[in-house]
């Protein structure tokens, strides 16, 4: 059994212990009208820089001070990643960035500010400006909206936000028809990565004869390097999720849906399971939903580690209880899904989109965004820039804004070299194709794609050769083994990677490795293994000379491989007869 | 119900059952599509990936074998580069393990060798990986050698669905994936296996042998699974 009430000051920090303790009581709530609030980040990022501490403190320091109109609440993700711990007072349209829990950048600035009112523009006692700071102020939020808004372990804040209308009026007012339509207006697609209809997806399961019941799964199992955008939204404002399945639900006439979250993200599970029983509680899941005939209940489903369960079929195998390896499609899920039933699989960004488009209509959502790609995107923005962190940006932002606006250019004043965007199956787009606006379409005539939302910008201290040979070992490491191409496929790329990594290879292993890159796109069974090549054909097609170096001149330009011949005295020693 | 379906398999005009696979259309009228992991009987998997063909409209290799025919389908089995493909395929099963024909049990018998003899395989030009594998010889009658399986899974599926026992599964995964007996126990210790041998029947290369045979020496009966199938329906 863990203690109640706060740790005694000057205890060793425990994270662990914290976040499972019972969370401490706030300050007094204020009586009279609240002049402002301390919005403290409790997602993985800022926790792991101590923001669980740092609201202590301002509870603590709020209470001392007699501050009876300031309320100190625990929120999800305000996005700035790279300088948390954030405290966001909403009232002031401020961001504090790298709150202390102790000192004079500790809640004492955060007070100051609060008390002092607005502090001159620059300081950085000040905090940023959301309306003047491009980080934020570019950024149009209808997945995030509430990210940082509201307590993600609260049914009372999302309710109060308005959440939960959109369900109540989706099954008392509307038809499943009715709200199929809506979604299709929208025009949204698929935020998993290939852009499915959304619309028409849901359409085919609704028309699939499911005699023996019809399903709804979440994919929350997001796995690529570098992307955490499922996870900052569960760790948030799960019951958005929530919301949006049980509205699927109603749509394709399914009375029970799947969540499918990986272990690896603890506190989003935690608090998913946690919104899943206060949903239930208050009626918004389970039996009569809004006192209609409508029934939906949602269980978690916890991933066991496998990159590939994010793929639907294998999913369906996971959550089946069978091993998680993907079959041939067709038959698609929509049709025979689980347990041979139609099932319905979205990702959570777009589970998360459905309240919004049920509640403000599809043309609505169908107004931001361009021509074929409607809405936002959320990106999880991450490597050699300056902001890291989350991310939502109308689809059509040029990937110079994204990069040099929102994210404040590189890191370090480095040059800028490529972004790489769709994780292991993507690719990486070079600098003078930085004005492409951001859509499915775009993304992938580049030859990368939209995936999920991980976007690493890289730095010219990055090799191309090295960032191939990570993704491919990332694939084969996570390959299933169930289809040849894919299972000895990326193992041979990979070894010929390393060979061209470490100076040994000829123009003929070069061109062994985009044979079989073609071989194993076009003959693997799933999508692991058709877009695994795919990072060697981007960085050949927009990096072939780098490739060329490593093999006619034995140097690695980055400086980064670890090619045998005197690299460390300097490339100028190598190079010779080509 | 099923009803017919025409389709063109290589331009010859071809009549199917609607529940039939592109594969199993393409047999019945004399048209040779190799296969490695499909086994007439058996559950299909789709996993060797050696029966792609090439259907009009679509932008992808579709698998014969988990492929369903519809009507006007136009499908292609040979060309240049699904012949390159299936070179590949062959190549990568016998990089990836360690396949020595003259000391195999199964030499002569094999599918695989069969495969790479069809497409005049005559060396590889990637490096071999070169695992190192064990041999699980603890079962009285049978032995598994590692080294020599391809994981097509036919032994996993005959053994589930024909015989009911479940001895055989996959652990792992990548080139890590290995056969495994009850959970990964040795074979000879299995509570689940009957010996009844069907695995030893079904498997393409020399992984799964009698003990007593000498290379070369047996042939296994692979095609007599369709009459188990057969006989199981037929009692009530």
């Amino acid at each position: 059994m863990t203690a109640e009430g706060p740790a005694a000051p000057g205890t060793a920090p425990d994270t662990g212990a914290a976040a499972r303790r019972r969370r401490p009581a706030g300050p007094v709530l204020p009586e009279g009208p609240v002049r402002a609030s301390a919005n403290v980040c409790q997602a993985a990022g800022c926790l792991s820089l101590g923001s669980d501490r740092v609201f202590e403190a301002l509870c603590e320091q709020v209470t001392a001070r007699g501050l009876t109109d300031v309320v100190v609440r625990r929120v999800g993700c305000l996005g700035l990643c790279a300088a948390g711990p954030l405290v966001s007072v909403p009232e002031q349209g401020r961001v504090f960035d790298y709150v202390a829990a102790e000192g004079p950048d500790g809640p004492a600035r955060v007070l100051a500010a609060i008390s002092g009112g607005p502090a001159a523009p620059g300081s950085p006692q000040g905090g940023r400006v959301v309306s003047e700071d491009p980080f934020f102020s570019r950024q149009v939020k209808v997945v995030l909206e509430r990210c940082g808004a509201i307590d993600p372990e609260s049914l009372e804040d999302y309710t109060a936000s308005g959440g939960y209308e959109a369900l109540t009026r989706a099954v008392t007012e509307m038809s499943p028809e009715e709200v199929i339509a809506e979604v299709v207006v929208s025009g949204l697609r698929g935020r998993g990565g290939a852009g499915y209809p959304t619309g028409l997806k849901w359409r085919t399961v609704a028309k699939s004869s499911g005699s023996d019941g019809r399903f709804v799964v979440c994919n929350a199992d997001e796995g690529d390097p570098g992307a955490f955008m499922d996870r900052s939204v569960l760790e948030s404002c799960p019951h958005q999720v929530l919301e949006g399945m049980a509205i699927a639900g109603y749509a394709v006439r399914a009375e029970r849906g799947y969540v499918y979250v990986r272990a690896e993200y603890p506190l989003a599970v935690k608090r998913l399971t946690n919104a899943i029983r206060q949903a239930e509680r208050e009626g918004f899941l389970g039996r009569e939903i809004a006192g209609t005939q409508f029934n939906f209940t949602i269980e978690a489903r916890i991933g066991a580690g496998a990159f590939v369960c994010g793929e639907e079929t294998a999913l369906i195998a996971s959550i089946e209880g069978g091993r998680g390896a993907p079959r041939p499609r067709p038959p698609y899920p929509a049709m025979s899904g689980l347990w041979g039933a139609p099932t319905l699989i979205n990702n959570v960004e777009t589970m998360a989109n459905i309240p919004a488009v049920v509640s403000r209509g599809g043309a609505w959502l169908a107004g931001i965004g361009t021509e074929r790609s409607k809405g936002t995107k959320v990106f999880a923005l991450a490597g050699a820039v300056q902001n890291t962190g989350l991310i939502e940006v109308p689809m059509g932002l040029t990937l110079r804004q994204i990069v040099f606006d929102i994210g404040g250019g590189l890191a370090g004043g480095r040059r800028f070299k490529a972004v790489q965007t769709g994780g292991p199956s993507g690719g990486c787009i070079p600098e003078d194709m930085l004005d492409m606006p951001v859509d499915y379409e775009s993304l992938a005539s580049a030859g990368s794609i939209m995936g999920s939302g991980g976007m690493i910008v890289m730095d010219d201290k990055t090799c191309m050769v090295d960032v191939a040979k990570f993704f491919m070992d990332f694939c084969r490491e996570e390959s299933c083994g169930k289809c040849l191409p894919c299972r000895a496929g990326t193992e041979e790329m990979f070894r010929l990677l390393e060979r061209i990594s470490r100076g040994e290879a000829t123009r003929l292993h070069l061109a062994q490795l985009e044979s079989l890159a073609g071989m194993v796109r076009a003959t693997s069974l799933c999508g692991l293994g058709q877009g695994a090549p795919n990072p060697v054909f981007s960085t050949l097609r927009y990096f072939r000379d780098e490739y060329m170096a490593h093999i006619d001149d034995r140097v690695c330009p980055a400086g980064v491989c670890p090619i045998a011949v005197p690299a460390v005295a300097g490339p100028s020693k190598a190079g010779g007869d080509k | 119900m099923s009803e017919v379906r025409t389709l063109v398999i290589d331009g010859k005009d071809v009549a199917a059952s609607s529940d039939e696979t592109v594969l199993s259309a393409a047999k019945e009228n004399g048209i040779r599509i190799p296969t490695l992991c499909h086994l007439d009987g058996l559950s299909d998997v789709g996993a060797c990936r050696l029966c792609m063909v090439e259907v009009e409209g679509s932008r992808k290799l579709l698998p014969a074998c988990a492929t369903k025919v519809e009507e006007g389908m136009r499908v292609t089995t040979q060309s240049d580069r699904l012949i390159a493909y299936r070179r590949n395929i062959i190549e990568l099963f016998f990089l990836e393990r360690n396949h020595i024909c003259a000391v195999c049990v199964a030499n002569n018998h094999c599918e695989l060798q069969a495969q790479a003899r069809e497409l005049s395989l005559t060396h590889f030009e990637l490096p071999a990986l070169h695992p190192e594998l064990a041999v699980d010889a603890t079962h009285e009658r049978f032995v598994l050698d590692q080294n020599r399986c391809i994981l097509c899974t036919r032994c996993v599926r005959v053994c589930d669905e024909i015989e009911g026992a479940h001895t055989w599964d996959i652990s792992g995964r990548g080139v890590a994936s290995r056969l495994v007996s009850d959970l990964g126990t040795p074979w000879g210790s299995s509570t689940t296996c009957t010996s009844c041998g069907k695995c030893v029947q079904v498997c393409p290369t020399g992984a799964l042998f009698e003990k007593g045979r000498s290379v070369a020496e047996p042939k296994p009966r692979r095609p007599y699974v369709p009459y188990l199938v057969k006989a199981q329906r037929r009692v009530p």
